[in-house]
């Protein structure tokens, strides 16, 4: 068990012995010459929280974001989550290229130099994996905020937008999909409708103000706002205009949700409202009866959060939360709420809506229409279970 | 419904505007369709994209046993954490769906596309179009849906009709919880 807030309880300790004169003693390495310069920089030795990831497939699965141990909306690049088919393929940037073909005017090839030279826009978006969260349906949730919803993950995203892109090749009137494909292994591919491209997608090739991440498709990407992460397409290196959908197999047979009624549903892309109380919540301790900083992440793929309500008595009555700003659309954002814990047993849970009057359904609700057998797309409210010793429990 | 007629109203235009006056900058290089033939490698449930070749389940075995059997298991039931491919026919409403070619899948392009561009596993892009028909026209053997004869080639496989061709519905989304009009929403004062 990690201790809920151990710095913060530090500086507590420091406020209350101050008078005492009894100081912890400075350590002695601080007056000791410190570290040279570096070209890039490390974190602390003394912070350690990484990726999760299990699985006999390396190169094929998921790492999940800790985002219990981290702050305000954005993710560090280093953590953000990783969802690969057929693992990270190594670029060269001087030698990828982006082809633009298909039911176009003129089908155009676009070096990476080319692309930076094209107008550029950087916005802060969440991406989400369809299947965060996904083991809510069955019933047998992650024990941590990581295991449960740590494919999710909120980046400044820096690009193209897709539609000057459209621009250059000339969209034909019967170009109604976009079929867009990776340069990885498994060259990854999905169909993306007209209308969203020439809404807010982008062909990326920074994040948070550097290079992407090999892992997050350097040298370049699609990023689709707010739509589940799959049809953001690492690696891009293909985009096809066509006049109907090519049915992928991530859009034909994966990415789809098996219903009751034996029929699944398909391009379900919008990743519904949704959020998660971070801290305190599963796998931490309360430090005993007192004052906590209740925290946690809300998102939407149909634009902003407009309200987080936190319940901390099993869901009898809730408050409103402290939305921190920036409060982006289609990003992940930051709630707070101020808790004296009593020392009760109790369950707490985070419900928000956004700004088309969706609100966050309950497990109950999504399962009466959805059943069990659906494992994408899951938006549930996620609730901690408190234990009298302070334990913080996913059930 | 109206708001999203509206708002499919308003991206067409913003759409056609963009068209009309779209700004050309003169950056990116021209090619051709005929230069992109090599790696323009996507098929469309119609045949679309479909190169020339052909192949049998017979044909198919040999290729199968070799190079996806280790994973995927001789008969197609899946090995550790490798997807089986065969069986769950009739599953799909029960507690324990089984998802494969066979009870899922709704194109047959669908398996020839994602075998061409992502199989083997290690090796990928590494087999010919008639190895990919081949081992696709096995695959769907496998699960009782071709002879192991039938010849599939660009002019047969779009027509080979899946079991769950009629299994999927559009999103109908929101479909659950949309407002706050529950008792469980009321706000207790802080």
């Amino acid at each position: 068990m990690k201790p809920f807030n151990s710095r913060r309880n530090f500086l507590a300790l420091g406020g209350t012995t101050l008078g005492a004169a009894i100081l912890r003693p400075i350590d002695a390495n601080a007056r000791e010459l410190g570290a040279p310069r570096s070209g890039y920089s490390d974190r602390s030795k003394y912070e350690t929280a990484e990726r999760y990831f299990t699985g006999s497939t390396p190169a094929t699965g998921s790492g999940r974001t800790p985002l219990q141990d981290l702050h305000g909306i954005i993710t560090p690049s280093s953590l953000h989550f990783e969802r690969h088919h057929s693992g990270i393929p190594d670029i060269d940037p001087a030698h990828h290229e982006l082809t633009i073909h298909g039911l176009v005017d003129k089908p155009l090839v676009f070096t990476m130099r080319d692309l930076y030279r094209l107008p550029s826009v950087s916005r802060i978006h969440f991406i989400e994996c369809a299947g965060n969260s996904g083991r809510e349906h069955e019933g047998r949730p992650g024990e941590t905020a990581q295991k449960s919803h740590g494919l999710l993950s909120c980046s400044e995203w820096t690009g193209v937008p897709l539609k000057v892109l459209l621009d250059q090749v000339g969209v034909r009137p019967s170009a109604s999909w976009i079929v867009a494909e990776g340069a990885d292994a498994s060259r990854l591919n999905r169909s993306i409708p007209m209308s969203k491209a020439l809404d807010d997608v982008l062909v990326a090739y920074a994040q948070n103000g550097e290079a992407l991440r090999p892992s997050q498709g350097y040298p370049l990407r699609l990023f689709v706002p707010g739509w589940e992460g799959n049809v953001s397409i690492k690696w891009l290196g293909r985009m096809q205009l066509t006049s109907e959908p090519y049915m992928t197999r991530d859009e034909a047979a994966f990415y789809t949700d098996l219903m009751p009624s034996g029929k699944a549903r398909r391009f379900t892309f919008v990743m519904e409202a949704k959020s998660v109380i971070t801290r305190p919540s599963g796998g931490q301790r309360l430090d005993g009866q007192g004052f906590y900083e209740i925290s946690g992440l809300a998102w939407s793929g149909r634009g902003r959060i407009t309200r987080v309500e936190v319940s901390t008595d099993a869901g009898r009555t809730w408050r409103e939360a402290e939305l921190q700003g920036p409060v982006v659309p289609k990003a992940s954002t930051r709630f707070c709420l101020p808790w004296h814990w009593q020392g009760e047993e109790t369950t707490i849970q985070s419900r928000c809506t956004d700004e088309t009057g969706y609100v966050q359904p309950t497990r109950d609700a999504l399962l009466a229409v959805r059943g069990k057998n659906a494992s994408d797309h899951y938006n549930g409210i996620k609730l901690w279970y408190v234990h009298r010793d302070g334990a913080i429990s996913h059930g | 419904m109206a708001e999203r007629i509206a708002l499919a109203a308003v991206i067409l235009m913003t759409a056609l505007v963009a068209r009309a006056d779209a700004p050309t900058l003169g950056i990116g290089r021209e090619v051709s369709e005929a230069d992109l033939e090599q790696r323009a490698i996507s098929v469309a449930p119609d045949g679309t994209g479909l190169p020339f070749g052909q192949g049998t389940a017979r044909a198919g075995r040999a290729i199968y046993d070799a190079k996806c059997g280790a994973c995927h298991g001789l008969k197609g039931e899946g090995v550790g954490d490798y997807p089986p491919l065969v069986g769950g026919r009739g599953s799909l409403k029960s507690e324990q769906p089984l998802l494969t070619v066979g009870s899922y899948w709704p194109y047959a392009t669908t398996v020839w596309d994602y075998i061409n561009r992502a199989m083997p596993y290690t090796d990928a892009g590494t087999l010919s179009a008639d190895d990919v028909y081949a081992v696709t026209a096995y695959v769907l053997f496998l699960n009782g849906i071709v002879s192991e004869g039938k010849v599939l080639d660009r002019e047969t496989l779009p027509r080979v009709r899946m079991p769950n061709r009629d299994g999927f519905i559009d999103d109908p989304r929101p479909d659950v919880g949309s407002h706050p009009s529950t008792p469980s929403a009321r706000i207790a004062t802080p």
